[in-house]
């Protein structure tokens, strides 16, 4: 089932989170679009309700986490009638190969979408071997 | 008409399908009461949150990545619609320009979108307010103030 070495794949991880002891409880599985080019991995994750500054990306070796609470703002006396969205923090993991520069990943968050930008490491570059005409 | 019966030896997917019935029936809220128009569907965009206060209905549609000014959000005979339209992600990634690339992951929901709520009689339509931050739609729907509780004075006979 593996498409290629060189992708993000995304990693089984338990739904049941404990961290640091801070969080426990079921996790949201953002929604992802992944793509690859020549150049890297583009990653498109879904987090609506997350603000930038409580966005945690996180590499540690070659698994990479994002975590997030979701923050509506809402007030104290509001009482949940209906909810389809039933937790209230996202996470999920991938694992990434050595082929990726884990050092030089770009993020942007807006409208509650991150995009993350991984490059390959230069080495691992398609590049065209030229052959000489002897 | 019994699936124990119809069941081969061996037939080990049919626990699978019951199992995840039984998982989307509790993840989706289909064993909660819904209203009649808006029946919770498993997966649907945006995904929508309620919740009501003494004050007010506030409605949460999870609806990421989508320019503001393009959601319509309208209210008809006591019906709240939620509507717009999402772009898939494939374009504004700098790999479109040109060259190949491979998809790994298509998740994120794209296309028309609409959801509906039936709003309680007690709401109040003509004065909905919406707000859009973080990729949330926050629809606020004040009650009418004939149904607010309130406190009422006992006076003291004389």
């Amino acid at each position: 089932m593996q498409p290629q070495a060189n992708t993000v794949a995304p990693s089984q991880q338990p739904q049941q989170v404990q961290r640091g002891g801070q969080r426990t409880g079921p996790s949201l599985l953002p929604a992802v679009d992944i793509f690859e080019d020549a150049g890297g991995i583009t990653l498109v994750a879904d987090l609506p309700g997350v603000a930038r500054e409580d966005l945690a990306i996180g590499v540690d070796g070659r698994s990479l986490t994002i975590e997030a609470p979701v923050q509506l703002g809402e007030s104290s006396a509001l009482t949940s009638v209906y909810a389809e969205v039933r937790a209230n923090h996202f996470r999920r993991s991938f694992e990434l190969s050595s082929d990726l520069d884990t050092a030089k990943i770009d993020a942007g968050l807006r409208d509650g979408v991150l995009t993350l930008r991984i490059p390959k490491a230069e080495q691992a570059k398609p590049r065209r071997i030229d052959v000489r005409v002897e | 008409m019994y699936p124990s019966m119809l069941r081969t030896a061996g037939d080990w997917f049919a626990d699978f399908e019951q199992l995840q019935d039984r998982i989307d029936e509790l993840l989706t809220g289909r064993s909660m009461t819904s209203s009649i128009r808006a029946v919770g569907r498993a997966g649907a965009f945006p995904a929508l949150n309620v919740g009501t206060s003494a004050d007010a209905l506030e409605i949460y549609a999870f609806a990421p990545g989508i320019d503001p000014k393009s959601i319509d959000v309208s209210v008809e005979k006591g019906i709240l619609a939620i509507a717009g339209e999402r772009a898939a992600a494939n374009g504004d990634a700098p790999a479109a320009k040109g060259g190949e690339r491979n998809v790994y992951a298509s998740e994120r929901f794209a296309g028309k979108f609409r959801r509906v709520i039936a709003l309680p009689e007690d709401a109040e339509p003509s004065r909905v307010e919406a707000t859009y931050r973080n990729g949330v739609l926050k629809v606020v729907v004040p009650k009418r103030e004939s149904s607010k509780p309130r406190q009422i004075q006992v006076s003291s006979g004389s």
